[in-house]
C-alpha cells in the first residue's frame, strides 16, 4: 500500500521541542523530535514512561504548540486546534450527563448539523461500534470498553482523516482490550486514517502498527528508532503474536526499549 | 444499591420506638415536675397548642408567610449565586479582582445585616427575603464557582477537538457541569433561605413563624414555643423532601441516585 501513497504526509513533524515551566525549573519534554505519519498509515509510538507520548499527541492536536519546531499537516503549517484531527483520550471523556447517543452526537451537533440529524447519525455510529442496543444509557451505566466504544464512535463520527489515541485501551482487561484492538483494526481498514497511537505495551504497538516508533527516555526525548512493521493484514491481535516473524521484531524493538527504560531507570534513580 | 433501599425499612420500627420512648421520658419528667414545666412544656399542651393553631386555621398565615420569604429568597438567591459563580468562574481576571472582598463577606456573620434589612426594607417580607438571598447566594456561589473551576480538563479538551467553540463549551459543558453542583447544594440552600426567613421574623415583624415563636415567648408560653418549633422542624422536612424528589429528576445520570436501566 505504501509505494501508492502520495508524498504529502499527513503529518510531519520537524525538530518539535516543547518545555514545561514548573515553579523551579524548565523541564524540557520533547526535544528535536522529528516524526512523519504519511496518510492511511498506522504508527505507534512506545518508550518509557514520562517520555512525553501524549505531548506528541497534544502538539498534533494543536492542544499545545510547541516551543520550536515545526507542525505541518497535509503540508500546511498547523494552527490553533487540528480540525483535521480526532483525538481518543486515555481517560474517559464522555459528558456524564449525555448519554450514549448524545454523547456521540455532540460532536456533530458542534459542527452545525441539526439535533435530528445529529442523533440519527449516531445511532448509525454506534451500531458501527456495535452498542445500537445501548444508546440511551448513561456513562455509568456502562461498562468500561463500552464507553471507549461510544468515545471512539464519537471521535469517528466526525470522519476526522488523522486519529491520535493516547493508550486508549490500557484500562481494558486483555479479553476486552484484544477485540477493541481487532475492532479498531477493521474499522481503519475500511477508511483511510491516519493513525498515530500512543501505547506503553510493544506487543499491542506491533500488533496494530505500520510503523513502530521508539522514542529516548525523557527528559528532551525523542524517536531514536522506526521500526517497519511487515506483518501481512487484516490481522488478528491474538493469532499474530504466535508468528515468528511478530516474535522476531518484538526482540528487536524490545533490546532498544529495555536500553531506553533502564536509562530512565538510572535518572530516576540518581534523581 | 438494593442493600441501602433496604435498609431504612428494617430500621423504621426502631426510629419510631426511639421517638416513643422520647416522648414518654419527657412525659414523664415534666409530669411529676422533676423537670420544671414552666421552662420544659409539656407534650399534651403542645398538642393542644398545635390543634388549636390548626383547628382555627390561624397558624397557615404566618406559615404561608415563613414560606413565600423562604421561597423568594431561595430562588432569587440561587439565581445571583449561579449568575455570579458562572461569571467568575469563567473570567479568572474578574475573580482575582474580587477575590478578597468575596472572602471577607462570606467570612462575615451574616445574620447582623438583619438589623439593616430591617432599616433599609422596613418590617415586611422584603428584609427576610434580603436576609436569606444572602445566606443563599455565597452557599450556591461557593459550589458554581468551584464547579466551574474543577471541570475536567480532559472534558475541555476532548470538546475542543471535536469542534466546540467557546460558546458550545459553556452552554454543553461548563453549565451542565455548574448545575449540578447547585443541586447538589440545593439542601444546603433551601436550608438557609428558611433560616434566613425565620430569623429575619424573629428579630422584628408583624407575621410568620418567626413571630409567632417570639410573641409566645414574649408571655413564657413555653408549649407555643415548641409547638412552632414543631411546625418549624416538619416545614424544613418538608421542603428537604421537595428537593430530594426534583433533585432525583433532575440528577437522573448520576451514578448514585440513577433510575434502572432501561
Amino acid at each position: 500500500m505504501s509505494a501508492l501513497l502520495p508524498s504529502i504526509p499527513a503529518i510531519a513533524l520537524v525538530g518539535v521541542e516543547v518545555s514545561f515551566q514548573s515553579a523551579a525549573r524548565t523541564v524540557t519534554v520533547l526535544s528535536g523530535l522529528t516524526l512523519t505519519v504519511a496518510p492511511g498509515e498506522f504508527v505507534c509510538v512506545v518508550g518509557p514512561t514520562g517520555c512525553g507520548k501524549s505531548t506528541i499527541l497534544n502538539v498534533v492536536a494543536g492542544l499545545l504548540s510547541p516551543d520550536a519546531g515545526e507542525v505541518n499537516i497535509f503540508g500546511a503549517p498547523l494552527q490553533g486546534v487540528n480540525r483535521a484531527a480526532g483525538y481518543l483520550f486515555q481517560a474517559d471523556t464522555l459528558l456524564p450527563w449525555r448519554n450514549a447517543r448524545d454523547n456521540v452526537a455532540i460532536g456533530l451537533l458542534f459542527r452545525g448539523l441539526s439535533p435530528r440529524a445529529a442523533a440519527e447519525e449516531a445511532e448509525r455510529w454506534l451500531a458501527r461500534v456495535g452498542l445500537a442496543d445501548a444508546a440511551s444509557r448513561y456513562p455509568h451505566q456502562l461498562s468500561g470498553g463500552m464507553k471507549k466504544r461510544v468515545a471512539l464512535a464519537q471521535v469517528l463520527a466526525l470522519d476526522p482523516k488523522i486519529l491520535l489515541m493516547d493508550e486508549p485501551f490500557s484500562a481494558l482487561d486483555v479479553q476486552t482490550r484484544h477485540l477493541m484492538e481487532n475492532e479498531l483494526l477493521s474499522l481503519w481498514s475500511t477508511m483511510q486514517k491516519s493513525v498515530i497511537f500512543i501505547t506503553h505495551d510493544l506487543e499491542e504497538a506491533i500488533a496494530l502498527g505500520d510503523r513502530v516508533i521508539v522514542m529516548s527516555a525523557g527528559p528532551a526525548s525523542h524517536a531514536v528508532a522506526d521500526y517497519r512493521v511487515n506483518l501481512p493484514r487484516p490481522r488478528d491481535v491474538e493469532e499474530i503474536r504466535m508468528t515468528s516473524d511478530f516474535v522476531e521484531l518484538q526482540r528487536k524493538i524490545w533490546l532498544q526499549l529495555r536500553h531506553e527504560v533502564r536509562q530512565r531507570q538510572d535518572a530516576s534513580d540518581a534523581a | 444499591m438494593q442493600r441501602d433501599r433496604r435498609k431504612p425499612r428494617r430500621l423504621w420500627p426502631y426510629q419510631l420506638l426511639l421517638f416513643g420512648s422520647l416522648i414518654g421520658l419527657w412525659y414523664g419528667l415534666t409530669e411529676y415536675e422533676l423537670l420544671p414545666s414552666f421552662f420544659f412544656g409539656k407534650p399534651v399542651l403542645v398538642v393542644t397548642q398545635l390543634y388549636h393553631w390548626i383547628s382555627s386555621g390561624s397558624v397557615f398565615r404566618h406559615l404561608g408567610v415563613t414560606i413565600l420569604e423562604t421561597l423568594i429568597a431561595f430562588s432569587s438567591g440561587t439565581l445571583l449565586g449561579v449568575g455570579f459563580g458562572m461569571w467568575l468562574g469563567l473570567s479568572p481576571l474578574a475573580a482575582a479582582l474580587t477575590d478578597p472582598y468575596i472572602k471577607a463577606m462570606n467570612a462575615m456573620p451574616r445574620v447582623v445585616l438583619a438589623p439593616i434589612f430591617a432599616l433599609w426594607f422596613g418590617l415586611g417580607i422584603w428584609s427576610k427575603v434580603a436576609l436569606g438571598i444572602t445566606l443563599v447566594f455565597f452557599s450556591v456561589f461557593f459550589n458554581v464557582y468551584q464547579g466551574i473551576k474543577e471541570v475536567n480538563p480532559i472534558l475541555l479538551a476532548n470538546a475542543r477537538m471535536l469542534g466546540a467553540s467557546s460558546h458550545n463549551l459553556i452552554r454543553h459543558i461548563y453549565w451542565p457541569a455548574a448545575l449540578s453542583w447547585v443541586f447538589s447544594s440545593l439542601h444546603t440552600s433551601v436550608g438557609m433561605a428558611f433560616v434566613g426567613a425565620v430569623v429575619g421574623e424573629y428579630l422584628g415583624s408583624a407575621q410568620g413563624l418567626g413571630y409567632l415563636i417570639l410573641q409566645a415567648e414574649g408571655v413564657f408560653d413555653i408549649n407555643a414555643v415548641i409547638a412552632g418549633m414543631v411546625i418549624l422542624t416538619l416545614c424544613a422536612l418538608l421542603l428537604d423532601t421537595g428537593v430530594t424528589l426534583l433533585e432525583r429528576r433532575l440528577l437522573f445520570w448520576r451514578i448514585d441516585s440513577a433510575p434502572e436501566p432501561r
